[in-house]
């Protein structure tokens, strides 16, 4: 079963296991040759201030069905077998794991570049949004500008933050 | 015919103007058309929704354009620009 399948795409407020992830794309298919993958973790300051806590709110429905999207648009572009996508919401702390991508394909270069590609997507079209505690008070987090920059260096012009 | 349209709030928008409403409008109206009478209503609507104010919008759960024509029963999502990932 390809783990397209088996739900590529998933919202949750637990943590994830980046070796159980990476396992079971193995597995599902021999003829994976190259498993790329990235973890996006709460730092513990941002814009010069120190961040104590963090709360991630969401869209249900338009963030699964956006991310699908995304999916679907990176196995266009590139020769890749197998996706996952871990995105948590609600309550977090700095350290902790916020996001994971994965991507297998035959060789490395699609892998790679499918994973980067997902990454560059979801953070200016996927309906998520920061909110970081600090001494002065919790804030909502700014969309970046070099964000939308990253987006178009694939050729998809989609503003967020301008 | 009006058209009777669920609107949501997300984030910043949400805490200044709740979950969202229901608004009957007419047909043809669009995204940006809508987004124009919630401001037409005032105080924190016309606030937070003020031309020039970065404001993202969704029709049924999919990013829209201000041009995206309206269909009755359909879901109007307006809020800040995303910061996932």
């Amino acid at each position: 079963m390809s783990s397209l399948a088996r739900g590529a795409v998933t919202i949750q407020q637990a943590d994830f296991d980046l070796g159980a992830e990476v396992a079971a794309l193995r597995d599902a298919d021999g003829q994976a040759g190259a498993v790329a993958s990235f973890v996006g973790i709460v730092r513990d300051r941002n814009d010069g201030t120190t961040v104590s806590a963090m709360e991630l709110e969401h869209y249900p429905g338009m963030t699964e069905r956006a991310i699908d999207g995304m999916v679907a648009e990176a196995r266009r572009r590139f020769e890749i077998r197998g996706v996952r996508v871990i995105h948590r919401v609600g309550a977090l702390r700095p350290g902790d794991q916020i996001v994971l991508v994965a991507v297998t394909s035959a060789h490395r270069h699609d892998a790679f570049q499918a994973c980067e590609f997902l990454m560059d997507y979801l953070k200016t079209q996927a309906p998520f949004w920061k909110k970081e505690t600090t001494p002065d008070g919790a804030r909502w987090v700014d969309a970046r500008v070099a964000d939308d920059a990253a987006l178009a260096r694939w050729g998809l012009q989609m503003d967020n933050a301008g | 015919m009006s058209l009777r349209i669920q609107v949501r709030y997300f984030a910043s928008l949400r805490e200044a103007l709740g979950a969202g409403e229901v608004l009957h409008v007419p047909a043809g109206t669009t995204v940006g058309a809508l987004r124009d009478q919630l401001v037409a209503q005032g105080g924190e609507h016309a606030r937070c929704l003020a031309r020039g104010r970065a404001v993202r919008s969704a029709l049924d759960q999919a990013m829209a354009d201000d041009g995206a024509p309206l269909r009755d029963g359909a879901e109007v999502a307006f809020f800040p620009p995303v910061t996932g990932g």
